[in-house]
């Protein structure tokens, strides 16, 4: 090889990264957020949804990308720790806005995704809060959609199933003491008190950290309550108030309306969270279809293990792109997005069966369709699982 | 009431061990270790491992836990304690690292162990019962007795290390004055890496004995360092009698208050009486250097 080939080679081969890099650079990316808690004691909340965000992700990306108007996109999740601090979470949503981000999942509680509120509203940006806070939902709100079923959706029905099938007449209501889950203790209290059934306790609540429940649940045994209601608990708390209750001799029925993980339960409470009841997703056993548990094992890949968390938030992602790909012109415009919103349906891909829909919900509790559509799961845990008690749909 | 002072005493024997180590390593360094929580969580999780997924006996998993975290205790005293108090101008600095090490801990233990509640099989199963208690009786579980009684026995024996023996004594004359120490031929260097090795290995011990009862998660550290930073506070910074007294009154406060207020008032009530506490006495009830 002569000096001039030499040279030559040289450069090829120094530019070829760069030539490489540059064809990379010409893919088109989709770029979604998720702003939540994922710090702290309540990270599973905010950290399940980045997780099944980026699952979904994988496998869109394993197959070259998700394909929206004839265009394949990569999908990449941009997912921000708020810490449940509002200022956090507004911080975290005006970055990502600024990236050109429009579709964002989360944040987990009212306060922060009240907060986010504006800052969505201002950027023409839409997020998928799993906050339940009615007016981030209802008119002249604008840019939330409710990514979950909602306590005062689920609380009804199981307090009924209760009521009808198991006899229960007392009931008694703890509460993690914060904004959401006191808000939903009192919509709880009184959607018992419709239904006839004696608010034997009404206001209990416990500071989160607390480790050791045996102080707060002596108060709500000694009420005597056929049954108690944890509302707004987190995963990590849920087995440790089963085992005080149990500790103490309670003989009732325990639920809560948030999710909640079926390896968690049985590791720090086992037996004594038998009987238990809390709100499923897709990953129920009985209703998953094959797409559900591919999910599962790309999932476990991703993070090393299942969460039954997940069951309930593997949805959102999905839902955004399947709108996406049915008018692609939503990529850039939320409003256009909103308006699919009224009339899109798909076939749920994650329950079994093929029969079941999924689409925008919530015209009973919102006034219009801001909601994702979930089903309406309740689980019972067995001491080792749960098994689905019912299925339903939330009221349109 | 009988249930409530069950609960008093054993939260209040819990607590008073979580707070010892905080305590000690202030009294040794004059810094508030706010890494004190994720150590706690880090001990927890080594028992978690060795009991509950390795299937080793619970004694073993124990001291390993105290072990594990004495040498990480070590460690951190070594690498990043000692140089910046040794040229920190400022006592910020100091608290600046313990900040920073928590967050450091925290966000490590998010990336190794997963976000998830962890829990081991109970060592013991079964109850002392007293009456029903929704007619005023009482419940004693074998799990918060065994916790109770073990956490009485390691502070016992701290307390009798300290007073009796060579390095005890030595820790005492570091925390009363470093430099009247040096002059009487102790290393104070070792000294406080010592102080900060048993600092460290109670808050692993206190975690690896309250898994079996409470569980883990890696975001657990910052409620724990709350709480004993609250608990030194009432019984006076760097002094041990202190840290026991203060976490056996926080302990009671908590079953009390939850027995007799709504819950949202408890703690509400309990930071209220400790401003009002600490503005009538501003260095606890015992707030003066150990010794």
């Amino acid at each position: 090889m002569n000096k001039r080939n030499l040279i030559r080679a040289a450069v090829l081969a120094a530019l070829s990264p760069w030539v490489l890099l540059g064809s990379a650079h010409a893919e088109e990316v989709l770029k979604i957020g998720v702003n939540g808690v994922m710090s702290g004691e309540a990270a599973s909340w905010g950290l399940v949804n980045k997780y099944c965000a980026e699952t979904t992700a994988d496998m869109y990306n394993a197959k070259g990308g998700v394909d929206i108007g004839g265009k394949k996109y990569k999908l990449e999740i941009v997912g921000l720790d708020d810490k449940n601090d509002p200022k956090v979470s507004v911080t975290n949503a005006e970055k990502l806005t600024s990236q050109g981000i429009k579709y964002i999942i989360g944040p987990n509680i009212d306060t922060t995704a009240l907060a986010v509120k504006p800052v969505m509203e201002r950027a023409k940006a839409l997020h998928f809060p799993y906050a339940f806070a009615k007016e981030l939902y209802k008119a002249p709100a604008n840019a939330s959609v409710l990514g979950m079923v909602a306590s005062y959706q689920v609380g009804p029905i199981i307090y009924d199933y209760l009521k009808t099938k198991k006899g229960v007449k007392s009931i008694a209501f703890l509460a993690r003491n914060e904004s959401d889950a006191k808000n939903q203790q009192d919509e709880g209290v009184e959607a018992a008190k419709k239904l006839g059934l004696n608010v034997v306790a009404a206001s209990d609540s416990y500071e989160p950290g607390t480790k050791d429940f045996m102080p707060v649940m002596t108060k709500v045994i000694r009420a005597k309550p056929d049954h108690i209601v944890l509302s707004g608990v987190a995963p990590a708390d849920a087995p440790l108030l089963n085992r005080a209750a149990r500790d103490l001799g309670f003989k009732g029925t325990i639920s809560t309306e948030t999710g909640q993980d079926s390896k968690i339960l049985a590791q720090v409470a086992g037996d004594k969270a038998k009987g238990f009841m809390s709100v499923g997703g897709a990953s129920t056993p009985e209703i998953q279809s094959d797409y559900m548990k591919e999910f599962i094992t790309a999932y476990k890949k991703r993070v090393g293990e299942w969460n039954d968390e997940a069951g309930t938030k593997v949805y959102a992602l999905e839902l955004i792109l399947a709108v996406l790909k049915k008018n692609p012109a939503a990529i850039n415009d939320v409003e256009v997005f909103k308006k699919e919103m009224a009339t899109f349906s798909m076939t749920n891909p994650f329950v079994k069966g093929g029969t079941t829909k999924l689409e925008f919900t919530g015209n009973a509790d919102f006034g219009r369709r801001s909601q994702v559509g979930v089903p309406l799961v309740v689980n019972e845990f067995d001491g080792k699982e749960f098994k689905a008690l019912f299925v339903g749909t939330i009221k349109n | 009431m009988l249930q409530v002072l069950i609960n008093g005493i054993v939260l209040g024997s819990v607590y008073a061990l979580i707070a010892l180590g905080l305590t000690m390593v202030f009294s040794i360094m004059r810094v508030v270790n706010f890494a004190h929580g994720q150590m706690y969580m880090l001990g927890a999780f080594v028992v978690y491992y060795i009991y509950g997924q390795f299937e080793m006996p619970f004694w073993l998993a124990l001291l390993a836990s105290a072990l594990v975290l004495g040498l990480v205790g070590v460690a951190f005293n070594r690498f990043f304690f000692q140089p910046v108090l040794a040229n920190a101008k400022r006592e910020e600095n100091s608290m600046l690292m313990a900040v920073g090490t928590a967050l450091l801990l925290e966000n490590l233990a998010l990336t190794v162990f997963g976000e998830k509640q962890r829990g081991v099989p109970q060592v013991l199963d079964g109850s002392f019962i007293f009456g029903d208690i929704a007619e005023g009786g009482a419940i004693l579980t074998y799990p918060n007795a065994m916790v109770a009684v073990l956490a009485a026995l390691f502070i016992v024996s701290l307390l009798l290390f300290v007073q009796y023996t060579r390095p005890g004594r030595a820790l005492r004359a570091v925390a009363q004055d470093k430099e009247a120490a040096r002059l009487q031929g102790v290393d104070v260097k070792a000294t406080t890496t010592l102080g900060f090795a048993i600092g460290a290995a109670l808050a692993g011990l206190a975690g690896g004995l309250l898994i079996t009862v409470y569980g883990v998660n890696s975001g657990v550290g910052t409620n724990i360092s709350t709480k004993a930073f609250i608990m030194i506070m009432i019984g006076g910074a760097g002094v041990t009698s202190g840290a026991i007294v203060g976490g056996i009154l926080l302990g009671f406060a908590e079953a009390i208050g939850y027995d007799l207020l709504p819950g949202s008032l408890t703690y509400l009530l309990i930071f209220v009486a400790m401003i009002v506490f600490l503005i009538f006495k501003p260095n606890g009830l015992y707030g003066k250097p150990w010794g």
